[in-house]
């Protein structure tokens, strides 16, 4: 179980609603459900509510029990619960860093400890300028390409300390380094090439 | 070594175009319907006959899941749910599948769901893979658009919807009746069984959850026959299968082998061999986080396989290989393991809930060594207390781990309390 904190009344907004484009979306994610199942989609909606504003508000859940018919507290039960609902302002942008076993075995404490230094904050904390926030995260699924540092939505693999630094500096520069694999390898075949599916898979 | 030929994930690394075009190039959606047209009756005996073993970690045969599906659901729809919660620590393999071959996957759940007579599938997918769930949207949509999915589906005269369902940072929803809480709505706990989702699941229908490889080798065997899926690996363990080799290897990578390959070849043909050479092994865990650890001495000529693995006290599970060389702290690798299953405990149950708190605190000290001899057997007793007291297999998948560690590494442990003790008395 993770810990749960929601931030004080003076950072709440008064009030939520969807633009017409986040609307669109949520209504498609609603059909997908069966006529009565609409609370199926109170997870996307969620997900929907904090892409567009950062993190999700006691307004937006509020608004999101009413657009599904919940009662707020079910919602409320959702947010807890699952670990990437960020319920305080936090950063801007999200900076994950697996430390599971696998992770550990290929290095993540280099990586922690250059998340660290670079951004001067520790695990579960944001800058001070909201820039940048910090997570420790447990397996991400992508353990052959480890140790695995994730940024927002993408997956930098293969990186160690110096590569973690340079990755960030970038962010810090308003760039957007290329995801995936940070050594010279296609996604998650063996570095100097497959050793296998030569012969076959379809013409290039 | 498998022959290419008889690989099924032929796109596993993306080197091809993953989108449709390319997908049909591979033989996917090659006449669907001829195979749907056998009906749910041969398809369900055909699948049974091929032996393939659920490839999510239980190794539940999947034909015979099918096979519990109801035939009269009294006006109820039903349906397929795949389980793309990928999360068990090691595991990657899905996640290839979905953002390099999707259409395996889609096309698995048409004809999955046409052999259950299920009206639609839900993917539930982890949160943390935005891009390969964009992926398989992408999949699906395309599928729509060329008639595969909807209406008379692929020209089968069946009617089916695929849908994605994206997860949102829990382990514990990769346990079938959570992984379904979830898809209604709900924290994601499990729940009792009975009843199991064939009588009860979705919307309390009647449901089938399977892992995504399962799903996604469907058609191929389907297509290629039962026999030849049957003809690879041995009885009752037959097939290809995505091994995952990460931790200390030269070369870490996901690769399909034929299910029975010694774990030696497995890690020296494709993972470039045991950082430093076999000599440097210390152990193996062989199937994903929750699978007991193997010394090396067990490692040397073990099959990778379900009762091979068994027969050694630990199992097959996801094929998620982790390896470990002489210079790790073995204790420490495990302490971390603890924290894992104390942090991914839904909280319902409460010997995973507070035991697995314990079992995280005694481990931590034991990674420094200060405690005392008599606390691993107390450490393993609680693990015991823990196996088979909870609702789900949360409770198992954590005790396996820490029990291993003692019966392999025993030694290891009191070494390292003994040094503590030396050092604080000198
Ligand atoms: S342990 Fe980090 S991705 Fe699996």
């Amino acid at each position: 179980m993770s810990h749960f904190r929601i931030a004080d009344d003076a950072h709440q907004p008064k009030t939520f609603a969807f633009t017409p484009e986040f609307q669109e979306k949520a209504n498609k994610e609603i059909a997908k459900y069966p006529a009565g199942r609409q609370q199926s989609a109170v997870m996307a909606l969620l997900d929907l509510a904090q892409r567009q504003h950062g993190w999700v508000t006691r307004a937006a859940v509020a608004h999101i029990a009413d657009l599904l018919g919940m009662a707020e507290i079910r919602v409320w039960e959702v947010v807890s619960f699952y670990t990437m609902y960020r319920t305080t302002p936090g950063g801007r942008i999200n900076v994950h860093v697996c430390t599971t076993t696998p992770c550990w075995l290929r290095g993540s404490d280099a990586v922690t400890a250059a998340c660290k230094s670079k951004l001067g904050i520790g695990f579960g904390e944001a800058t001070e300028d909201g820039q940048f926030a910090l997570h420790e995260v447990e397996c991400l699924g992508a353990c052959v390409n480890a140790p695995i540092l994730q940024i927002d939505d993408d997956y930098y693999e293969d990186v160690d300390g110096p590569k973690t630094e340079a990755i960030l500096d970038a962010f810090m520069r308003g760039e957007t380094p290329t995801p995936g694999p940070q050594v010279d390898r296609q996604t998650s075949a063996p570095v100097g090439g497959a050793t296998t599916l030569h012969s076959v898979g379809g013409d290039d | 070594m498998l022959r290419d030929e008889d690989r099924i994930f032929t796109n596993l690394y993306g080197r091809h175009d993953w989108r449709l075009a390319g997908a049909r190039k591979r033989g996917d959606w090659d006449n669907t319907a001829a195979i749907i047209k056998l009906g749910r009756d041969e398809i369900v005996n055909r699948m049974k006959a091929s032996g393939l073993r659920g490839r999510g970690g239980a190794g539940f045969p999947t034909g015979l899941k099918w096979s519990f599906m109801p035939k009269d659901t009294g006006g109820r729809p039903s349906y397929l749910v795949v389980n793309a919660d990928e999360g068990e620590p090691g595991t990657c393999k899905d996640r290839d599948i979905m953002r390099h071959d999707p259409h395996k996957l889609v096309e698995g759940c048409l004809i999955a769901g046409s052999a259950i007579g299920a009206t639609a599938a839900y993917i539930y997918i982890r949160g943390e893979f935005y891009n390969e769930a964009r992926h398989l949207q992408i999949a699906i949509d395309e599928a729509y658009d060329a008639g595969l999915l909807g209406k008379n589906a692929a020209n089968s005269g069946f009617d089916f919807d695929v849908y994605v369902h994206r997860g949102a940072g829990a382990y514990l929803c990769g346990e079938e009746t959570a992984l379904i809480e979830s898809l209604e709505g709900k924290k994601g706990q499990p729940r009792l069984k009975p009843p199991f989702p064939a009588g009860a699941g979705l919307y309390g229908c009647p449901s089938t959850v399977n892992n995504v490889e399962s799903i996604a080798v469907a058609p191929t065997i389907l297509r290629r026959g039962a026999e030849w899926f049957a003809g690879l690996g041995r009885e009752n363990n037959t097939g290809t299968k995505l091994f995952c080799i990460s931790g200390h290897v030269e070369r870490p990578c996901n690769v399909e082998e034929e299910m029975g390959i010694p774990l030696r070849e497995l890690i020296e043909k494709h993972a470039g061999g045991v950082r430093g050479g076999w000599d440097n092994l210390l152990a193996v865990i062989p199937g994903g986080s929750s699978t007991p650890v193997l010394p090396k001495n067990i490692c040397d000529d073990i099959l990778m396989d379900f009762d091979s693995l068994r027969g050694v006290g630990s199992g097959l599970g996801t094929a998620a290989v982790i390896v470990m060389d002489k210079s790790t702290d073995i204790i420490k690798a495990f302490a971390r393991l603890a924290h894992f299953y104390r942090h991914e405990s839904c909280g319902q149950c409460t010997p995973c809930r507070e035991g697995f708190g314990w079992v995280e605190r005694v481990m931590d000290r034991m990674v420094i060594g200060n405690a005392r001899v008599e606390e691993i057997d107390m450490l393993f007793e609680v693990t015991k207390e823990i196996e088979g007291h909870t609702i789900c297999a949360h409770g198992d998948g954590g005790s396996w781990p820490i029990q291993g560690l003692i019966r392999h590494f025993r030694p290891v442990m009191e070494a390292r309390i003994a040094a503590y003790h030396a050092k604080a008395a000198a």
